[in-house]
């Protein structure tokens, strides 16, 4: 035991190479390596005759990934919901982030951390099932904004193009309140982090130099909070892009880029169509995370 | 005149902790007032009071005259330099100086020129464009009050200003915080624990103890004229002599204050002059510093007497273990209040 000890003293990398190699194997074998494979197959084809892939590098699955316009329609539609998540979670999360990060006591603060991460204790499938019934057109949603006397309001969105639908259950609207639900404690904890590294003296730096408290939110608090907003987004924003089982169980029959994975690889059989699928959550999050990087949000890191 | 600050019975509790106890106190316009005492002793919660970021549970605040008790700190024409300085780390340099002219709606190119313009008086505008990460504590220190001078504030609150730079900076921030005191002729309000820093800079001072303000004088009075134990060890660094040991020397069991440097170290037995005062004890510890040295007298009465020696007095001792006889003039003895 001494032995190993002194020869590894010392030789600093060697004594990481051995810790890192374990994870590293499974990262690059198992995770990117499938990941590579993956992106593989959106370069092969399908044989329309014998429905067999053929593996010969081609853009053919692309082109008809873009040629086709329900399909543009689906990544369209993907991408619309992922940025609404994205935005109302984090209009939703900023106030709960604000008040555990600086105002709520130590024993408030353990309670609202409980209260966020215990739902996350649950199975996915049993809340979205759960909402089903919520959002059901007899169900307990309908019914306390009935109590509220808000039914108007609620037929009213009902009714509006696109959102509406015959009940919140079978609407895009519907859909909307499930993704921003689940996805809410993965806006709310890296936005409390970023926020709770704001020392208290800078808002009164802020204050005592002029700001109002709406000067000093935009010029000070939000800044430095984006990294925060920036993690929280890749979170909302990508796992709606990839979500197949909220689409499929709650809302409105059109497709999202999940379901369509799924279907493609599996009911279907063509894996290339379902891996260029894949691909295009990618890039839109490269993209949206080169926007994020372009805008300011990792300066502040 | 209406004084720059007043606080009239000021009390800040905090559950059942005085956190401030009943202060009352007046700033001259242009004065150099320093907060003085241990950590815990309310001068921070005092300067906080001023600058409006808590409010007292009972008394009032006013600022030239005019009550601001229950106003926010965004209205107040105080400005703040923070112990860690509370630079903004998204804006450089230059946007953190210009960050009050900014929330008063002054335009860019205007407030860019009034910051340059501050930076100059601290001479920084060299480090217009940097990060405050790129920053040196020093540097860093001088953003803070060119940003809290942009304003042009009636009144300058400072927060341990110097006390996370090491010892030679500080000494020259400090030649340099009053320099600038004087060519802005703000009022300044300091709060330090140094008793040094504020004896140095301060045109009067105000010494805080538990929540409660002990003495308020002038630096010299302070250090010469303490009022109670407490200020005499705090500011003087003095011996407080009481009980059976000031009756022995005095006649009588009053307290009185007595500074290391008025002590003279004698062996045992010499010839005290007419009117001194004296006693006798063992030299228990004797430490060289250079310019001084410092000696520890167990009295024959018990209690630890120091006295501080300038290199060179004559017929010093040094021997640890030694008899010695301690002797002082009367007019360096300070009655002080027990408490």
């Amino acid at each position: 035991m001494r032995a190993i000890a002194r020869f590894l003293y010392g030789r600093r990398g060697f004594y990481l190479a051995l810790l890192l190699l374990p994870p590293l194997l499974w990262l690059g074998i198992v995770y990117l390596g499938s990941l590579f494979a993956l992106l593989m197959q959106s370069f092969y084809a399908i044989d329309e005759f014998t429905a067999r892939i053929v593996p010969k590098l081609t853009l053919a699955t692309y082109r008809q990934l873009v040629s086709h316009p329900a399909n543009v329609d689906i990544i369209l539609r993907t991408l619309g919901m992922a940025v609404a998540v994205t935005l109302v979670a984090a209009v939703v999360a900023f106030p709960i982030a604000n008040y555990m990060a600086r105002h709520a006591s130590p024993r408030m603060k353990a309670f609202f951390y409980v209260g966020v991460m215990l739902p996350m204790w649950t199975s996915y499938l049993v809340k979205v099932y759960a909402w089903r019934l919520m959002l059901a057109k007899q169900g307990i949603l309908s019914w306390f904004v009935d109590q509220l006397g808000l039914a108007p309001v609620l037929n009213a969105a009902l009714a509006t193009p696109v959102i509406g639908g015959p009940s919140l259950a079978s609407s895009y609207l519907g859909m909307f309140i499930v993704f921003v639900y689940m996805w809410l404690p993965f806006m709310i904890l890296p936005l409390t982090a970023a926020l709770e590294r704001v020392p208290q003296s800078l808002l009164q730096a802020s204050a005592d130099l002029g700001a109002r408290p709406g000067q000093t939110f935009r010029n000070v608090v939000l800044p430095l909070a984006l990294p925060g907003f920036a993690a929280g987004s890749v979170f909302t924003f990508s796992l709606t892009l990839g979500d197949y089982i909220i689409p499929s169980v709650v809302g409105a029959p059109g497709y999202f880029i999940g379901m369509m994975v799924y279907q493609q690889q599996g009911t279907v059989g063509n894996l290339p169509l379902a891996a260029a699928f894949s691909v295009v959550p990618i890039i839109l999050i490269a993209i949206y995370l080169s926007l994020a990087k372009r805008l300011g949000a990792f300066h502040a890191l | 005149m209406t004084p720059a600050i007043e606080l009239a019975g000021v009390s800040r509790l905090f559950g059942a902790v005085r956190a401030l106890d009943d202060v009352s106190l007046a700033v001259a316009p242009g004065e150099f007032f320093a907060l003085l005492g241990p950590s815990g002793s309310g001068k921070t919660t005092c300067l906080r009071l001023i600058a409006g970021f808590d409010r007292p549970t009972h008394g009032n605040v006013m600022l030239d005259g005019e009550d601001v008790t229950d106003i926010p700190p965004f209205e107040r024409s105080v400005n703040t330099v923070f112990q860690d300085y509370a630079l903004f780390p998204h804006m450089n340099v230059a946007e953190n100086v210009a960050y009050g002219p900014k929330v008063r709606g002054m335009p860019g190119p205007e407030r860019r020129r009034l910051a340059l313009e501050v930076l100059e008086l601290v001479r920084l505008a060299a480090l217009a464009e940097r990060s405050p990460a790129q920053l040196s504590g020093g540097q860093k220190q001088r953003v803070a009050l060119a940003r809290a001078l942009i304003n042009r504030p009636k009144v300058l609150l400072l927060d341990e200003p110097l006390g996370a730079l090491d010892l030679r900076l500080r000494e020259e921030m400090q030649i340099e915080l009053k320099a600038i005191q004087q060519q802005v002729g703000i009022t300044f309000v300091y709060v330090t624990h140094d008793q040094g820093e504020a004896l140095s800079m301060a045109d009067r001072v105000a010494v805080f103890r538990e929540g409660r303000m002990e003495q308020l004088d002038a630096p010299r009075d302070l250090y010469q004229r303490p009022r109670t134990p407490f200020v005499a060890r705090f500011v003087g660094s003095a011996n407080v002599v009481e009980g059976e040991l000031a009756r022995r020397i005095t006649g009588v069991a009053r307290t009185f204050a007595i500074r290391a440097e008025a002590i003279e170290v004698l062996p045992a037995g010499a010839p005290a002059p007419d009117g001194a005062l004296s006693c006798e004890g063992v030299l228990e510890e004797f430490h060289y510093h250079g310019a001084t040295s410092r000696c520890h007298v167990r009295t024959d009465a018990g209690p630890v007497i120091a006295a501080v020696r300038p290199e060179g007095s004559p017929a010093a001792v040094t021997a640890r273990g030694s008899r010695v006889r301690l002797v002082w003039s009367r007019e360096d003895l300070v009655p002080l209040a027990d408490t």
